[in-house]
């Protein structure tokens, strides 16, 4: 069974967000990282890059394919997770202590669209 | 397309080991059990052992078998010992490839191919079609055989102890024929991974048997996960990747296969003149700069004009660079070559290199 973090709220596509004032602290399940495999490769946007709730914003990468990331939020990149440029397997080892992005929204209320735990945990189930 | 998904003899024995199944070649095959790295290793330190049930198996016996074979391959059979094995591909008239396959002489008068899965149906349609006009009697053996592979550097030993059959005098691209068990089973010393080792062909029962036997040993399952990295990094290709019905052998960078000074062959006159002009792209080897892995279909760029394609790319588990088989155009071809990969929305900077990644470790 593949952890679910009761304070996050998450997207369909399994990225989950933490917010903390306006700003978006953006990681992936433990459901996708075991899902996935072993991460060897994580492609991140640039600080600064804009993005649209929805919009593609970099990938995971297991040995075998390449996962697009989507971005739960509206917003401006304000930092990468340089971390995991030498140890994307970070993911693996924990999932929710990882975060890949934070984004700067510009319409927080986007976060109370998303699925929370519950809501999440269902579709991990299916 | 198939409505029903195939399944190999051991398909109940992947589902009980908790493998990750996956649909190839019609079938439901198991990509990986424990990890494609961890499975990966196993085969390159010490030895695994794959379900290649799904593999295609085709008899051509009769008077004419030798002349037919001839006909239908590119490469040449002619004068080889019982029991020796050719590499090559069958093509259609256009050069462009039906498949790639291994012939295996029984004698001259018999031969006993093997296929790819994704194929078998337009092969053994592409086999019949051909055989007009010559006295063969063709059998599609698929549903009857299981095959696994056992491979890495202990699959002698392996071979030898846990399954109790002598194989050390089986020399490299041969095979012997042992009777066990009331049936006769083919071992070849054979594989894909660019390593020693043996593929083993009998009935589903004696399939399963092995299977069991390996297990019980210790042996690393290892699932298509890992078969494709293995075979990647050695520079083999892969029906469907490197290889298709728009590529001709000559394309796939794989002439010394092709024997054009045979008398005839279906494919002989398009492969000869695409030789003798030369061909308009080829298939490469791409190394990366960096961290970023090319994949199956991405773009292969110079000053920000498409040149070629990547048909496989992987990080490479035993070297850990970024590594590429590509589809180039002339003359970026060329080692050495600067090109650019286009990964989603960034372009990274690459050369062209051999490709061969890793050196294939075979006991000749």
């Amino acid at each position: 069974m593949s952890k679910i973090e009761e304070g996050c709220r998450y997207a369909e596509s399994h990225e989950w967000v933490r917010v903390d004032e306006d700003v978006a602290v953006i990681g992936i399940s433990d459901y996708a990282q075991h899902a996935l495999g072993n991460i060897v490769y994580v492609d991140l946007p640039e600080v600064g890059d804009e993005l649209e709730a929805g919009d593609e914003f970099g990938a995971v990468e297991s040995v075998k394919a390449a996962s697009d990331l989507y971005s739960p939020v509206s917003g401006t990149v304000v930092a990468v997770n340089e971390e995991l440029e030498d140890r994307p397997e970070a993911i693996n080892e924990d999932a929710f202590g990882t975060w890949l992005i934070k984004v700067a929204m510009t319409d927080s209320s986007e976060v109370d669209k998303l699925l929370d735990a519950e809501a999440y945990a269902k579709i991990c189930e299916e | 397309m198939e409505n029903q998904m195939k399944t190999t003899c051991l398909h109940d024995k992947h589902v009980a080991l908790g493998a990750l199944m996956s649909p190839f070649g019609g079938f439901d095959m198991p990509i990986q059990y424990k990890g494609i790295t961890e499975e990966h290793n196993a085969v390159r330190k010490h030895v695994g052992v794959f379900d290649v049930s799904h593999m295609g198996e085709v008899r051509v016996k009769g008077p004419d078998a030798y002349k037919y074979v001839s006909h239908i391959f590119v490469n040449d059979v002619t004068g080889a010992p019982d029991g020796q094995i050719f590499y090559g591909m069958m093509c259609y008239e256009n050069g462009g490839v039906v498949d790639d396959l291994l012939v295996y002489k029984v004698n001259d008068n018999e031969y006993f191919l093997v296929i790819n899965a994704s194929n078998i149906d337009k092969d053994v349609a592409w086999i019949m079609k051909n055989a007009e006009g010559f006295d063969v009697e063709i059998t599609d053996e698929s549903p009857i055989y299981g095959e696994v592979a056992v491979q890495g550097p202990e699959a002698e030993e392996t071979v030898e102890k846990v399954l109790g059959i002598p194989v050390k005098d089986i020399a490299f691209y041969n095979f012997k024929t042992f009777p066990i068990d009331g049936e006769e089973v083919i071992v070849s010393r054979t594989g894909y991974t660019g390593e020693d080792g043996f593929e083993i062909y009998g009935s589903h029962d004696y399939i399963r048997r092995v299977w069991d036997k390996l297990m019980e040993a210790g042996v690393q399952p290892c699932g298509l996960g890992c078969r494709d990295t293995l075979r990647f990094e050695v520079g083999l290709p892969l029906y469907g990747d490197e290889l298709a019905d728009d590529i001709t052998p000559i394309e796939a960078s794989l002439s010394m296969f092709v024997k054009l000074d045979k008398p005839e062959f279906i494919g002989k006159e398009a492969l000869a003149a695409q030789k003798a002009e030369g061909v308009k792209r080829r298939i490469v080897g791409i190394e990366l700069e960096g961290n970023a892995i090319p994949r199956h279909g991405y773009a292969v760029e110079v000053n920000g004009e498409k040149v070629g394609e990547i048909t496989t790319g992987y990080r490479s588990i035993s070297t850990g660079k970024s590594v590429a088989m590509a589809m180039i155009d002339k003359p970026y071809d060329k080692l050495g070559t600067e090109v650019e990969v286009r990964i989603r929305k960034k372009t990274f900077p690459a050369k062209v290199v051999k490709k061969r990644f890793y050196d294939k470790n075979y006991k000749k």
